[in-house]
């Protein structure tokens, strides 16, 4: 019996290692294990065994068994690695073919740019002012020290409603409607869509948008001011941005300056986009002309401040190299979708 | 204005290179826009003297010459048709060059050798305007007695650097010629010498020949007067023309480029009258009669009212104050005895009446930004001058001078301590106190005060003298600060921004891109919309002076504008377009406009191409969810006359109707040329921003499973399925945990006018783990429910 238990172990070894497939397996079990299987057989003749022999014989059958069942799982892990190995090869899939993409909206340039300046201020704690577009002339002029009659008035071709309404021409008139009701210190932008009389052509909208800044408090000095757009310069334009000022004019500011920054797409030697200057005009700034102060009931002896405005249009399409104002406001798909 | 670097060097010594110049002018505040070097292309190009002309042996319409070109004498071919022996021209030699990058290098002609080419006024980048005798087609006859040989851009006066200054308005004293001579000394620290004026007065005196009277003084401060006798009219010099026509005046005669010459060098516009059509030999500042009618020198007859202010004789105006002469007292060549006009005028009224006449001129431009009344005398005394050193007629002795009230010079308190304070600088009072000496401006020490001149109407305030310390000592010495603790402020967007910027956000997710578009539009509009002609959005915004009718009215709706953008797209050939808006729309408070309108901001959506009204839905639920609002529902709109009756549907947010959308009407999509059919939604986002709640409150994650329940059932096709919905809501009770649409079908085995509807519904309870016989129940109630208030069967 001993030699019969061994012989089907070699046996069940042998076919084991031969399997191809999980029938083969199957069959093998059946043939050796199941209940009329081979070593089933062998068993079964136990009973002719004397009480010595049967510990010895039953304790060597339950190895053989456990050996085939060994084998068999073994077996079984092979032909599933292999069968595995066999599925993932006939699973090839182009992964170049494009990927299900959910499109996502895109921003407008305009928006780009002035969320991008609204994030500089706001982080420098400057709040957000608006304020109406159909504005009073008192607001969008009288208060910045811009009387009737002032020449200062013709810069600004202005589309009025009536005498006393029109559409503002500059963001300005919010400084003045939060200085009316608030006390200093003030620290806000005030972005917006302001409109002037331009007949619409590749530099020129009759609407567009504007950015200006206030800051009022004790002892503000111009060096504030210039510190100030020098950080926001190098925030919006990059580390390596300078700037530079030059005198200019403007009613409600004194002194005033026109503010270049170096070129962004030269670094300041010169080029096409810079027109050979090497500097960018993108801002008017100055410090606030105390007759503004007063208009608003500060006090100009105690307070003072600065202000500052930039054109978004004029800012974008320099920063994205765009040619042509009207893209702006056609909204053409192909356009937008590059943004 | 445009400054010749030569005519600047009679009074102050500049010795850098234009770009130096230019560059330093700027940063002291006087802009260059730019320069250009008269005659800079031209090269190599002279005068010549045509000594022989012979027919060219082998053609006709060619001439052979010989010309003497100073050192030597070449042979020209030419074709040229208006040449004679003497006549003087200008001769390109070989290998010179002429505007526009042309260069002449010599050659033959049919065989015949042609060293040379003679130019014609055009060929030189120069007009009939500059030299009006010039013949338009042929060559340039030169006037005058020149040498040959002489180098042409001399003759033509291209031998100077013009530069260009954007002056601002407040410094009108810099539109002048010694205006910006003093701004460049105080820049380059140079002295600035002004014009040394003598008048010889060899006539009789100007006493009883002419009087002036100003009966408005509010409108005009001095009007002073010169009169020149035994005029001779004649062109003007070469070197006065070359500097007219330097700074782009074109020259007339001696008497009016006088005029004009005076006005450039002291920015103080003159008038020259003939005496003798001046009735009465009188000048009367008056305000102009309503009705009274004037015609300009233009020729224009003008329409002139009582807010005009005009220079008149006895009996009749003669002059538009500050704008412009009149054809009645104009000088022609026959004039004898003329009367000079030096006047300063009030700038704001020079401005509305030009501005009224639809004539702004050289003058207006600078009387309306306020001149100096003390500069009149040395202009007219100038204009003398002129007269005499150009033997254009003999000067009368005296002035007629009329200055009612004399200009006050403005006192302004100096403070150093408190400049540099404004500025955040350290200059010192000595070196502020420099700089004020250069521009005229008198210190008073023991007072504490400064003195502005006259021609700086600018100065008014302390931080007017900041300014001017600020820009000559360097606006770029400044050192940067950043409010150390000053203005400390904690900023931020408010609540109803953070709100748009979720909206923009969201949609952005959504897939939808940003459009901006203009804010006014045409009243024609809203025919297109199918707007009714009673609708409230009619009564517009209306501006007075737009840019055309189709920009002429603030919009009331945006759909018209969001429609043109999808049909702009569409017209190109893109395919699809997702788009929104945030923007506002402008409603009227009362009309006519008494206070401001309201300004409404809307959301707008657009959309075409692969696209339904569930697309544009889907994006307003998506916003809802993102917004935090529950309280909202989509509810069928048949009526409104821009949108198809059966795809369109109000948006109620907490009870109240906060927009609409659906598809556009057919009718209107194809008034906008746009594709067949458009989803547009507009949203009010007040509501939004009323409702948003953006701060969720955490609910603990379920502990026990959901039982879970499908419904098929057929129901009337015009049981919408939010009524469905609320049905079974109602019915589910507390453990109704979500009801999820998966299918509505028509067609095959439905019969006609039904459809059918079915639900996944899940019921869960917090505390236990619910029996199927709990769920039955429920579903048992909802069944019931739907057969009773809806009809519904189940399949």
């Amino acid at each position: 019996m001993k030699e019969q238990l061994n012989n089907i172990r070699l046996e069940a070894e042998k076919c084991l290692n031969e399997v191809k497939s999980s029938a083969d397996l199957e069959s093998l079990r059946l043939r050796f294990l199941g209940k009329k299987g081979e070593l089933t057989a062998v068993l079964r003749g136990m009973g002719g065994l004397t009480s010595d022999e049967r510990p010895i014989i039953g304790q060597l059958a339950n190895d053989v068994r456990s050996f085939i069942e060994g084998k068999l799982e073994e077996g079984a892990k092979i032909l599933q690695n292999k069968e595995q190995e066999l599925r993932l090869k006939t699973e090839y899939i182009d992964v170049t073919i494009p990927g299900k993409r959910r499109f996502i909206g895109k921003k407008h340039p305009l928006t780009i740019v002035s969320d991008e300046i609204k994030d500089v201020f706001v982080s420098l704690g400057y709040e957000i002012a608006e304020g109406p577009e159909v504005e009073l002339d008192y607001y969008n002029f009288e208060a910045l020290n811009i009387p009737a009659g002032h020449p200062a008035r013709d810069a600004q071709d202005t589309f009025y409603i009536n005498d006393e309404i029109l559409l503002r021409s500059q963001t300005s008139s919010v400084q003045i409607r939060v200085m009316e009701n608030k006390k200093p210190p003030i620290k806000l932008i005030s972005p917006g869509r302001v409109y002037r009389s331009d007949s619409v052509d590749a530099t020129h909208s009759p609407v567009f948008h504007q950015v200006e800044g206030l800051v009022v408090d004790k002892g503000i000095t111009m060096g504030d001011l210039v510190g100030t757009l020098q950080l926001f310069a190098r925030r919006l334009f990059g580390e390596d941005t300078k700037i530079r000022l030059r005198p200019h004019h403007f009613q409600f500011t004194e002194p005033s300056a026109e503010v270049d920054v170096s070129c962004w797409t030269c670094g300041g030697k010169g080029c096409r986009v810079c027109k050979n200057e090497g500097w960018i005009e993108i801002l008017g700034a100055g410090m606030v002309h105390p007759k503004v102060l007063e208009n608003c009931g500060i006090d100009s002896k105690v307070y003072s401040g600065f202000a500052f405005g930039l054109g978004v249009e004029r800012t974008a399409m320099g920063r994205f190299n765009i040619d042509d104002m009207r893209l702006l406001f056609e909204n053409d798909m192909r356009f937008l979708r590059q943004f | 204005m445009k400054l010749p670097l030569k005519w600047l060097k009679d009074y102050t010594d500049i010795k850098v290179s234009p770009k130096e110049y230019a560059d330093a002018l700027t940063m002291s505040g006087s802009k260059v826009e730019g320069y250009e070097k008269l005659g800079e292309e031209i090269d190599k190009v002279v005068v010549g003297r045509i000594l022989t002309i012979e027919k060219h042996p082998d053609a006709d319409r060619l001439l052979v010459t010989q010309v003497d070109v100073g050192n030597e004498t070449i042979q020209i071919v030419t074709g040229a048709t208006n040449i004679k022996v003497d006549d003087l021209i200008p001769v390109a030699l070989d290998g010179s060059s002429l505007p526009g990058g042309m260069k002449i290098k010599k050659g033959k002609l049919r065989a015949v050798e042609s060293n040379g080419m003679m130019c014609s006024i055009a060929e030189l980048g120069v007009t009939k305007d500059d030299f009006p005798n010039a013949a338009e087609d042929g060559i340039f006859i030169l006037e005058g007695n020149l040498t040959p040989g002489t180098d042409i851009k001399e003759v033509l006066g291209l031998n100077d650097t013009v530069i260009e200054f954007e002056i601002t308005s407040n410094r009108p004293d810099c539109f002048s010629i010694l205006g910006l001579a003093r701004e460049s000394a105080a820049t380059f620290k140079t002295d600035f010498i002004k014009p040394e004026i003598q008048v010889k007065e060899e006539g009789d005196s100007v006493d009883g020949q002419a009087t002036v009277q100003i009966e408005d003084s509010e409108l005009c401060y001095r009007y002073a007067g010169r009169i020149v006798k035994d005029v001779r009219i004649e062109p003007s010099p070469g070197w006065m023309q070359e500097r007219l026509k330097a700074s782009g005046v074109r020259p007339v005669n001696n008497i009016v480029d006088i005029t004009n010459y005076v006005m450039l060098e002291y920015g103080q516009p003159m008038h020259a009258f003939d005496l003798e059509n001046l009735n009465g030999h009188k000048i009367v500042v008056r305000r102009a009669k309503n009705g009274e009618k004037m015609k300009t020198l233009d020729g224009q007859d003008r329409d002139l009212d009582a807010s005009m202010l005009v220079i008149a004789d006895a009996q009749r105006a003669a002059a538009v104050a500050g704008v412009m002469g009149g054809e009645n007292s104009e000088i022609t060549a026959d004039t004898k005895t003329i009367l000079f006009e030096s006047a300063t005028f009030n700038g704001i009224s020079v401005r509305l009446t030009a501005k009224k006449l639809g004539m702004r001129t050289e003058a207006s431009g600078r009387f309306e930004k306020g001149l100096d009344p003390e500069n009149v005398l040395d202009a007219i005394n100038r204009a003398a001058q002129l007269v005499e050193k150009l033997g254009a007629g003999v000067v009368c002795k005296g002035v007629i001078d009329c200055y009612p009230v004399k200009a006050a010079k403005k006192t302004i308190e100096f403070n150093p301590a408190r400049i540099n304070a404004l500025l955040g600088s350290d200059v010192s009072a000595e070196e502020m106190k420099s700089i004020f000496a250069r521009l005229e401006i008198e210190v008073n020490e023991a007072e504490g005060t400064v003195i502005a001149p006259t021609f700086r109407p600018d100065l008014e305030c302390e931080a007017d003298l900041a300014e001017e310390v600020a820009r000559f000592y360097g606006y770029n010495r400044i050192k940067p600060t950043l409010l150390e603790g000053k203005a400390t402020t904690i900023g931020g967007l408010t609540y109803e921004q953070k709100i748009k910027q979720l909206i923009g956000r969201t949609l952005q997710a959504c897939g939808l891109s940003e459009i901006y578009t203009y804010s006014f539009t045409s009243p024609k509009v809203f025919d297109r919309i199918n707007l009714p002609k009673d609708s409230e959005l009619r009564g517009t915004v209306v501006i007075s002076n737009p840019l055309g009718e189709d920009y002429s009215i603030m919009r009331t709706t945006t759909l018209p504008d969001m429609l043109q953008v999808l049909a702009t797209n569409y017209n190109r050939r893109v395919e699809e377009a997702r788009l929104f808006e945030m923007s506002y729309v402008y409603l009227p408070k009362s009309l006519p406009l008494t206070e401001l309108p309201y300004e409404k901001p809307v959301l707008t959506l657009g959309m075409y191409g692969d696209v339904d009204f569930y697309d544009l839905s889907g994006a307003v639920e998506e916003l809802m969810s993102k917004l935090g609002i529950k309280e909202y529902s989509l509810e069928p709109v048949h009526d409104n006359p821009s949108f198809h009756p059966g795809r369109t549907a109000k948006l109620i947010v907490n009870g109240k109707e906060a927009g609409i959308l659906g598809e556009v009407h057919p009718s209107v999509s194809e008034k906008f040329e746009a594709a067949q059919r458009n989803y547009v939604g507009m949203i009010d986002i007040e509501p939004l921003v009323g409702n948003a709640v953006l701060k969720p409150e955490y609910k603990p994650l379920p502990k026990y499973p959901a039982v879970t329940r499908d419904i098929a059932m057929l129901v009337d096709e015009g049981v919408l399925v939010k009524e469905i919905e609320r049905v079974i809501t109602e019915k589910a009770g507390k453990i109704l945990e979500e009801i999820k649409l998966f299918d509505v079908y028509k067609g095959k085995q439905v019969p006609e006018g039904k459809k059918s509807v079915a639900y996944s519904i899940a019921f869960r309870a917090a505390d236990r783990t619910l029996t199927d016989e709990e769920a039955g129940k429920a579903m048992e109630k909802i069944v019931k429910g739907l057969s009773e208030k809806l009809g519904a069967q189940l399949r």
